[in-house]
């Protein structure tokens, strides 16, 4: 192995974790959002939401990621006058947002089948009791039903958050220099595919694992008593 | 029963089906102040209905419900049945009401301490230092205080149930509402509760309690009321109900059940 040249790789593919995050962070934040949106439609009693909402699952869930970046970044530009003409060309004409755009919009479909589930999740007897006591309204969703909500649904959206910091990889083919970009860049220059891309996989690798941590953390956080840290609890029980 | 007092609850001519079912069919009853009234009857008499009804938990189709005197606004609803006119209202009444459920229902996001403090803080806009003082106070009192920083999953059944009771009393309601409050625990575990709730009738408490726990009926009730198919079919004292029933169905349904006893 040659160190020198993995560690001046390394040096050069740290230039792209900004960007790798930055389209990570903004999508999953952003994706939430609207996750929370569908999933708030899905379960409308007025029915052309829910079918809006279901639909949009449906097709950004049953399309790959690379399709939909394509199909908005290089195929919006066959409308481009038309685009022009209402002032939204800067945006399409842009990799960095039509690939944001891309991401929030996949990974608000996942997310909405996850806060949906955790929505649903939440027992029918816990909102009654709040009711019994007197509340109602957003205060009832705020305190009861979307912590508990949050508590179910938290392990599966951590791992849509990994596989979305995954998922960013994707844009280096819209000519975005994140990690992966800048690892087919030197690779070009250099025609050594395995040291790099074994370093570009070392760099998501480590940012996953403290994402992973973080999410441990955030579960043991929301929800002390289910979970890994119960879980240790127990068996510390269970060997005295 | 207190002299021109409003009754705690007035429930008069309550109807209420479940699509073809009709559970409760023209129910009238009151709770006076310090009343501890036992509501008993087979599965499916109305019973647990009725008092769902109390708090609109389920909404009636016919009768009208009023707390301490303050009749509860219905109005139609669009395709039968009715439904609250006014939300703030029912949330308002339903403070005076401390329920018990027979599942717990203790929030699962909550320490018990915070399942105790949530309402008062958060529904009676008490302040939190207040709130966690009478709810320490309230967890001793049903013998939890040990217990105040564990998750709902992380205590027994039993335990469970005097949170809830606790997290009832929190509210200072004015009646108690308990559906079944010891039917889906394990035997060992009813003493307990049952020991809490018989503290709360002898100091005084308004009380409504729908049991099956025939012997703890006849001991802390004042007032004993037997529903069969949607109906008071019998009422009035517990030496009256349990030891001359006028009626042939109660003296069936207490013979039947003190046998299994």
């Amino acid at each position: 192995m040659d160190f020198a040249f993995l560690y001046s790789s390394f040096l050069r593919l740290i230039a792209g974790i900004p960007l790798t995050l930055q389209l990570a962070f903004s999508s999953i934040g952003l994706g939430f959002c609207l996750a929370v949106l569908l999933a708030a439609m899905m379960r409308s009693r007025l029915l052309p939401l829910a079918w809006i909402a279901e639909g949009f699952v449906f097709v950004f869930r049953g399309t790959p990621l690379l399709v939909q970046i394509f199909l908005i970044y290089y195929g919006l530009g066959q409308f481009r006058p038309y685009l022009d003409e209402m002032g939204i060309w800067w945006f399409f004409r842009s990799p960095y947002y039509c690939a944001l755009l891309a991401l929030t919009l996949n990974t608000a479909a996942y997310g909405a089948e996850i806060v949906r589930g955790g929505l649903q999740s939440v027992p029918h007897g816990q909102i009654e009791a709040a009711r019994a006591f007197g509340m109602s309204g957003f205060t009832l969703y705020r305190r009861i039903v979307a912590p508990i909500a949050l508590r179910q649904a938290l392990p599966a959206y951590g791992n849509e958050i990994i596989l979305m910091i995954k998922a960013t990889s994707l844009v280096s083919t819209i000519t975005l220099m994140e990690v992966t970009g800048l690892a087919h860049k030197i690779i070009s220059e250099t025609f050594r595919a395995f040291e790099v891309f074994f370093v570009a996989g070392a760099i998501y690798l480590a940012i996953n694992f403290a994402m992973a941590r973080l999410i441990a953390l955030a579960e043991d956080r929301i929800a002390p008593d289910l979970g890994r840290a119960a879980a240790t609890i127990e068996m510390g029980k269970l060997s005295h | 029963m207190k002299n021109g007092a409003d009754p705690a609850v007035e429930v008069k001519g309550l109807t209420k089906r479940f699509g073809p079912l009709e559970v409760l069919r023209g129910v009238t009853l009151s709770a006076y102040d310090g009343e501890v009234i036992a509501i008993l009857g087979s599965s499916g008499s109305g019973k647990s209905t009725l008092l769902r009804c109390i708090n609109m938990l389920e909404v009636p189709d016919g009768g009208t419900v009023a707390i301490a005197g303050e009749p509860i606004l219905l109005k139609e609803r669009r395709g039968g049945g009715h439904e609250p006119a006014d939300q703030a209202q029912i949330d308002r009444l339903r403070q005076k009401l401390g329920m018990v459920f027979q599942s717990f229902n203790l929030w699962s996001h909550l320490t018990v301490l915070e399942n105790v403090t949530e309402a008062p803080v958060h529904v009676q806009g008490r302040p939190k230092a207040e709130a966690t003082a009478e709810a320490l106070v309230l967890l001793e009192k049903v013998g939890l205080a040990d217990k105040r920083n564990h998750y709902p999953s992380q205590i027994s059944g039993g335990q469970a149930q005097r949170a809830a009771i606790a997290r009832a009393l929190a509210m200072r309601p004015q009646l108690m509402l308990f559906d079944e409050p010891t039917s889906s625990l394990d035997p060992e575990l009813v003493g307990d509760v049952l020991r809490v709730i018989r503290t709360l009738a002898e100091e005084g408490r308004t009380m409504m309690l729908v049991t099956h726990e025939m012997a703890f009926a006849r001991e802390v009730a004042n007032r004993v009321i037997f529903l069969h198919q949607g109906k008071v079919e019998e009422e009035g004292s517990p030496a009256e109900v349990f030891g001359n029933p006028r009626s042939e169905r109660c003296r069936q349904f207490i013979s039947s059940q003190l046998r299994h006893a």
